[in-house]
């Protein structure tokens, strides 16, 4: 399924899309990334850095939650063109994390029809860690 | 040193400011690197067919299997990324190596990675400021990591925050 641009408005909102992380999420990262950081693998080191819940996830993992949820809304005919966030606040362990969006621009620019959003990632109790913006191109 | 004179950034950080460093080049994209990047980052959902699926692949305007856009074709590369060095990460006043953790990035990207593909990666500091926070005396650096592929295609470019502490 994809997204057009003529049937995008400002405003409308990203289908959320969310995951719960914890070791099983954060290990398979590291795997694939060769991310084994000791705090993102050992309590007692995410304990050594400042964070009193022990290990935490990657920023590279909720930044692929982002271009996953952009991808799974635009589909194969779209292109994820820019993707950028800001790490505010750590990944904790069994944390439901959810990726939010909303249009605010669309334009026409180097032959492409292109559609800005403002974006987060927001944990259970509604912490927004994560924000950012996003520009896809949409047929 | 304390207070107003710490610092984390060094001779070799100002050195280096701006400009260019060596490139070094991945090993070359497989399918499976692609499909594993993929399971990795949708788990505990199947990823899209558009990365594992090479018939319906084949089928979409790409024509074939592409990378995810976040696919990092360095991550197990035997040559360490130019972050590791003291002259783009900082060091303590005693010579001692600082934490590291990612504090956000942009990217822009251009054509998609595929198997086969062997990305070429150039990076360069930008900037950098330091404060006092959460993690005691704060080191930040902005850097730019540009890729392209094997026929000089763009691929990525990254603005990327390191948070040094």
């Amino acid at each position: 399924m994809s997204v057009g641009f003529k049937d995008i408005q400002v405003g409308d909102r990203l289908p959320e899309w969310s995951r719960k992380t914890s070791f099983p999420e954060w290990n398979r990262y590291a795997a694939v990334n060769h991310e084994f950081v000791p705090f993102h693998m050992d309590d007692e080191a995410g304990c050594q850095v400042g964070n009193a819940q022990g290990a935490f996830g990657m920023g590279n993992l909720r930044y692929a939650y982002i271009v996953n949820a952009l991808r799974d809304w635009i589909g194969d005919e779209g292109i994820v063109r820019e993707v950028g966030c800001q790490y505010r606040a750590l990944n904790q362990k069994d944390d439901v994390l959810t990726v939010v969006g909303e249009v605010t621009e669309k334009t026409r620019a180097q032959g492409e029809q292109r559609v800005r959003l403002d974006i987060n990632v927001v944990n259970q109790d509604g912490l927004r860690g994560c924000p950012g913006h996003a520009v896809v191109v949409l047929p | 040193m304390s207070g107003g004179d710490l610092t984390y950034v060094t001779d070799a950080m100002r050195a280096v400011r701006g400009e260019w460093g060596e490139t070094r080049t991945a090993p070359p994209i497989t399918q499976t690197d692609i499909r594993r990047w993929a399971i990795a980052t949708f788990y505990p959902e199947k990823p899209p067919p558009i990365y594992w699926d090479p018939e319906y692949a084949a089928a979409t305007r790409w024509g074939g299997i592409i990378a995810p856009p976040d696919f990092n074709p360095f991550a197990w590369s035997f040559e360490r990324g130019p972050f590791s060095t003291v002259s783009m990460r900082g060091q303590r006043p005693d010579g001692s190596r600082l934490s590291g953790m990612n504090g956000g990035q942009t990217d822009t990207y251009g054509v998609p990675m595929r198997a086969g593909d062997v990305i070429s990666e150039r990076s360069r500091l930008l900037d950098w400021w330091e404060r006092e926070g959460r993690l005691g005396h704060t080191l930040f650096v902005k850097s730019e990591i540009e890729w392209r592929n094997q026929n000089d295609e763009h691929v990525r470019t990254r603005l990327a925050i390191g948070i040094r502490f």
